[in-house]
């Protein structure tokens, strides 16, 4: 009865586990391509400007709350839409990214139910195409920065290493959220609302130095605090951040991604049966 | 038929490709799901998280040898797609075991995984990617798929444009673009036109010449009689019978007509 060859696939000792689904993804990783090329083709197919409204529309927001606060925010900081738009890029990675990597496992959902594919793929490939869309909204903020008269410091080399910290945190992030919202459907609802709290407790419109020293510490927890600063300092100050300032966000980035990816993992074999 | 009949007996080679022993699979019912945490909280905290359990699947064990094209059926709810489902490793048996000695294609229901707004070109890379296939591997048989599925004019139009029968033609294509070493077949012979379904048909049976195993899953009951070795008769998830395609549709036809 029992066959010699190695079975292609047992139940009895498949398990995912951290390092499974890495493997799993490093063999999906074609999908992942397609899936990011997808994302960013289909987004605006049927508009005229098509690619070029990711770096239309923080430009467009950027111009409105220049517009809005500059009277207020201003004469406490030169290069206003300089600082708005380096803060303004960071959030938007995060928030859509996040907000994508849950979207992307209901909607991978009725997929995951069909047919065999690592679930990590989903919550990879929105973070993949929020990084593309990141990039490309460098364009609008040099374009700022010339128009603006803005200096450019080389410390804007330092730019690499920021969007790897950004982007690792963002990763663990959204696969723990994404993970959650699969469990709690309601999570995706409050979500929301969590984003918009945090958005205002992260410098993006105001400047740093209004925040009062009894805020201080709620700051320093905050780990999107320190990951617009990995951008503010080498675009806005010319400055390689301290180490004190580069390990909070390391670790961050770091612990995040880890505990993310451990978390999702651990409930992957559960995801066909709740999504 | 007389070819279809050589097959049959040549077939009997008895070595598994697919086994399960004693297969059980339970989902939660959908009312006893806990949408928010408070609610999760407070039933936590009274300890009144009782799981209702839906046994889609019960002790279920049986095997497919290789090179067999072997039949599913029952009605509608029976837990047919449950056990396709957990022979293709979407979903982990709650209880017993499966194994599997080979690679398994899925066949997605048609259209799956399509994205109306790109075109038919796209949809073959992205659907064929899903499936687990490289870009290579892709482009190999990519003019295939297009001659098979005969969209040759449509290919790189909208697929939101297509109707559903040229969908259908597409995913199909793409699906059995590769020989799989087993492939599974959820109802989806009745794709397209007779013409096409004859072609389809021949494409399978290509298959099984070349020692491919087909497991499916399908409500015509004719054509499977004269397509498949043997037949298993799942009810209420439990197997009822497995066996000779005849006698097994024959004792299922005399309980449902």
């Amino acid at each position: 009865m029992a066959s010699s060859a190695k079975p292609v696939y047992d139940s009895a000792s498949y398990r995912v586990s951290a390092i499974s689904e890495l493997k799993e993804l490093r063999k999906y990783r074609y999908l992942l391509g397609q899936l990011i090329r997808r994302d960013i083709l289909t987004r605006y197919k049927r508009s005229v400007l098509g690619v070029a409204w990711t770096m239309l529309n923080p430009l467009g927001t950027m111009l409105i709350l220049t517009f809005v606060f500059s009277n207020f925010f201003k004469s406490a900081v030169p290069h206003y839409p300089v600082y708005i738009l380096s803060g303004l890029l960071v959030w938007n990675f995060f928030s859509q990214g996040t907000n994508a990597a849950i979207s992307g496992l209901v909607w991978g959902g009725s997929l995951l139910k069909r047919i065999y594919i690592p679930s990590s793929v989903f919550g990879v490939s929105a973070i993949g195409t929020a990084l593309v869309n990141l990039i490309l909204s460098l364009v609008p903020l040099v374009i700022v920065m010339l128009i603006d008269g803005a200096p450019f410091y080389w410390s804007l080399l330092f730019l690499p290493v920021s969007i790897l910290l950004l982007t690792a945190f963002t990763l663990g992030f959204g696969l723990f959220i994404s993970s959650l919202a699969v469990f709690f459907p309601d999570v995706a609802e409050m979500y929301q609302v969590l984003l918009t709290a945090w958005m205002y407790l992260t410098p993006i419109i105001y400047p740093e130095n209004l925040i009062s020293a009894n805020w201080m510490p709620i700051y320093r927890i905050n780990p999107m605090y320190w990951m617009v600063k990995m951008f503010r300092l080498p675009i806005f100050e010319g400055r390689l951040p301290t180490w004190g300032e580069l390990l909070p966000a390391l670790v961050w980035s770091v612990g995040m991604l880890v505990v993310g990816w451990v978390y999702f993992t651990s409930k992957t074999e559960e995801y066909a049966y709740r999504v | 038929m007389s070819e279809l009949e050589a097959q049959k007996t040549q077939t009997a080679t008895a070595e598994p490709i697919i086994q399960l022993e004693n297969v059980s699979v339970s989902y939660r019912l959908p009312s006893e799901r806990i949408g928010t945490f408070k609610e999760y909280a407070i039933r936590k905290l009274q300890r009144k998280i009782r799981i209702e359990k839906f046994w889609a699947l019960t002790d279920i064990s049986f095997q497919v040898n290789r090179g067999e094209v072997f039949g599913v059926i029952g009605n509608n709810g029976a837990g047919k797609s449950t056990m396709l489902k957990v022979i293709s490793k979407v979903l982990k048996p709650t209880k017993g075991r499966v194994v599997v000695y080979g690679k398994i294609a899925p066949l997605l229901e048609l259209g799956a995984g399509f994205h109306p707004e790109l075109s038919g070109r796209e949809n073959v890379y992205l659907n064929g990617a899903l499936l687990g296939y490289s870009r290579s591997e892709m482009d190999a048989v990519f003019d295939e798929i297009v001659g098979f599925s005969e969209l040759d004019q449509f290919i790189n139009s909208p697929i939101r444009t297509y109707s559903s029968g040229m969908y259908a033609r597409l995913g199909f294509a793409v699906a059995t673009a590769h020989m799989p070493e087993i492939l599974i077949l959820d109802e989806i012979l009745s794709v397209g036109d007779e013409a096409f379904q004859k072609k389809s048909r021949e494409r399978l049976q290509s298959f099984q010449q070349q020692g491919a195993t087909v497991l499916m899953v399908s409500h015509a009951l004719d054509s499977m009689i004269g397509m498949c070795n043997r037949i298993a008769w799942i009810d209420h998830g439990i197997l009822r019978q497995i066996g000779e395609p005849q006698d097994v549709i024959a004792a299922y036809r005399g309980e449902n007509l």
